[in-house]
């Protein structure tokens, strides 16, 4: 018998356990989010702060179009979004969004080459199959990828292993059962990809559950304080 | 459905006398456009949508008539206060294209050259000729730019084909379960339908007006084998699966399977009020139809051609197969590498290409919410 857990984090506007599953790569956008965030997503603000005005961006995975809106309405750039699931997609439209539905997995044709200054991919890796040829699909299109996934090293994951159960968390925020995720990997996993394909990390956020910045000079300590990375790639430095 | 009808409408005829040189190099020296319209033309004239018709459609969207309650119009679930194209909001626009047999000028009417129904000698219309005609009519209308153009299939490609020809005059265009151009399996589904009528005894070549016959077998032969291009397998198959109307096999060439009964009833319907000089001409209309073609068969150059700040909602449907969902991905794909404001969706309906009729809640949402975000 399985009994829902509470998650393992502290954080009092954390996600229900037994969260609704969602369809596909769809990112899970939750309304009760950190209120020092204002789109309610510590990666999302990260995120904003690397794209300038007027950029071409397209946001994988977008949901609802909440990150792309908030960057037309404070950035001014031009987006359009990818999504999978048909209440996303009814609701970005509502949002006014340029939205496209479809799924990652099976590529992204409809893009040209080099048309995106940006290729974001938010909380939404860990959820495709094909992640070396969803990551060179977003350097085809734009000239950087964003890509932000949880960590699974973080320290209150590892633990919850260590204690028998996988863990559910802020970032992690479903049951082995209902997860849509279906690669588990960590900081140091990703970078080790990268490396082997050839993308140059431009930049990297670590963030805690709570969102906030952590830093350390000993990468297998972020790899362990991380609960959340957010990447910035690109084909060259 | 939620939201109400528009209730009783009518129809109006505008006449125009300007010749009209078609893309055929046809001449028609004047004519008639037959036309309805729901809901109230604003004061600045910017909250007009334009409703395109299919192969068989025409002006009568949306309503019935106070003579004729059960004749209500072919989109109805879609328009009305409180509906997607909601009349509270838009003005809309339904017209029988040119060419057409619902009272607009076509191969049926009177030829003022000869006295005689135009029949054979009507020229074949294409879609770019419907734009033209369209926009003399919103000329009419004092409209100087549509808040939308919308239609399904044919009426889809209508709508893409405004945003090219008249790109000044469109804001929004909304494309369902269209296609940038036939294949050859649709030319080919067209043909067929072509010489069943051609072929009918009853066709005189085109003139049958004269012969007080009309070709009847053809045309219900022709709608038939469109039926079945307008519907999935699967829907069949639950519709009508292997029913038999008696329960036994006959051995015989009557009606037997109840698939046969409802396409033969379908044929037998239409071929009561289509006429098919019309039917020649509209299916012509579709095969002409490549947008692309003055640009050497380049979509993405032919839609640079529309306007910057024209907005697209494009959508099909998983069980289309006359017009699957990767033709429209191909409108979507052009669009996006000219920069233009587009939405896609595909929309998991069991209708086939039917579907863009059907009254759909997840369908109907997404063109409520594309159509409310349009500012006037």
């Amino acid at each position: 018998m399985t009994t829902p857990r509470t998650p393992v984090s502290e954080c009092r506007n954390g996600a229900p356990s037994g969260a609704t599953p969602i369809r596909g790569e769809a990112a899970p956008l939750r309304e009760a989010g950190q209120l020092t965030h204002t789109l309610g997503r510590p990666d999302f603000d990260v995120i904003a702060g690397w794209i300038e005005p007027g950029h071409r961006v397209l946001d994988l995975g977008c949901g609802d179009g909440t990150l792309l809106k908030h960057l037309i309405d404070t950035r001014g750039v031009r987006g359009v979004g990818v999504e999978i699931d048909d209440a996303n997609i009814l609701a970005a439209i509502r949002n006014g969004i340029n939205v496209i539905q479809g799924n990652l997995e099976r590529g992204l044709d409809e893009f040209a080459d080099q048309a995106f200054d940006h290729v974001v991919l938010s909380r939404t890796l860990q959820t495709v199959r094909h992640t070396e040829g969803i990551l060179r699909e977003m350097l085809r299109i734009g000239r950087e990828a964003v890509v932000s996934f949880p960590n699974f090293a973080y320290w209150k994951n590892l633990r919850s292993v260590l204690d028998g159960r996988m863990p559910v968390s802020e970032d992690l925020p479903y049951q082995w059962y209902d997860s849509p995720n279906v690669r588990f990997f960590t900081l140091l996993d990703f970078e080790a990809l990268c490396t082997q394909t050839g993308l140059v990390i431009r930049e990297r956020r670590v963030l805690d559950e709570a969102g906030k910045p952590v830093d350390s000079d000993d990468e297998r300590e972020l790899n362990f304080l991380g609960s959340l990375a957010v990447y910035r790639l690109s084909r060259v430095r | 459905m939620p939201g109400q009808s528009v209730g009783v409408v009518h129809s109006q005829r505008a006449h125009f006398c300007d010749p009209l040189t078609l893309r055929s190099g046809g001449v028609v020296p004047a004519y008639d456009l037959v036309y309805e319209t729901y809901g109230t033309l604003n004061a600045a004239k910017s909250n007009a949508i334009l409703v395109c018709h299919a192969l068989s459609g025409h002006h009568h969207v949306a309503g019935h008539y106070a003579d004729a309650p059960n004749n209500v119009g072919w989109w109805d679930n879609i328009v009305g206060p409180g509906r997607p194209l909601d009349t509270d909001k838009f003005f809309v626009v339904g017209v029988n294209n040119l060419g057409g047999c619902h009272g607009s000028t076509g191969p049926s009417s009177i030829n003022p050259a000869t006295g005689q129904p135009w029949g054979a000698d009507f020229p074949i219309v294409a879609v770019s000729d419907w734009v033209e005609t369209q926009a003399r009519l919103a000329d009419r209308l004092g409209i100087d730019a549509w808040a939308a153009v919308i239609g399904g299939s044919l009426g889809g490609m209508q709508a893409l084909r405004w945003t090219i020809s008249q790109p000044e005059r469109v804001r929004n265009a909304v494309v369902i379960a269209s296609a940038p151009k036939l294949s050859a399996q649709n030319i080919a589904f067209n043909d067929v339908a072509r010489q069943a009528i051609l072929t009918d005894p009853d066709f005189h070549g085109g003139n049958y007006y004269q012969h007080h016959t009309r070709p009847v077998r053809g045309l219900r032969l022709a709608r038939m084998l469109g039926h079945i291009t307008y519907l999935s397998d699967d829907q069949m198959g639950e519709k009508f699966g292997r029913e038999l109307r008696n329960g036994s096999f006959a051995f015989d060439f009557d009606v037997e399977f109840e698939v046969e009964s409802y396409l033969r009833y379908q044929g037998d319907k239409f071929a009561g009020y289509f006429d098919a000089n019309t039917y020649l001409l509209m299916t012509k209309a579709l095969d002409y139809f490549d947008p692309a073609r003055l640009d050497g068969g380049d979509l993405v150059k032919a839609m640079a051609r529309s306007h910057p700040d024209t907005g697209f909602l494009i959508a099909s449907f998983t069980t289309d197969w006359r017009f699957t969902p990767a033709r429209s991905k191909e409108i979507v794909a052009a669009l996006l590498a000219n920069g233009r404001n587009v939405s896609y969706a595909e929309i998991d309906l069991n209708f086939g290409h039917d579907s863009f009729l059907m009254d759909d809640a997840h369908y109907h949402a997404v063109v409520d919410a594309y159509l409310r975000n349009i500012k006037l």
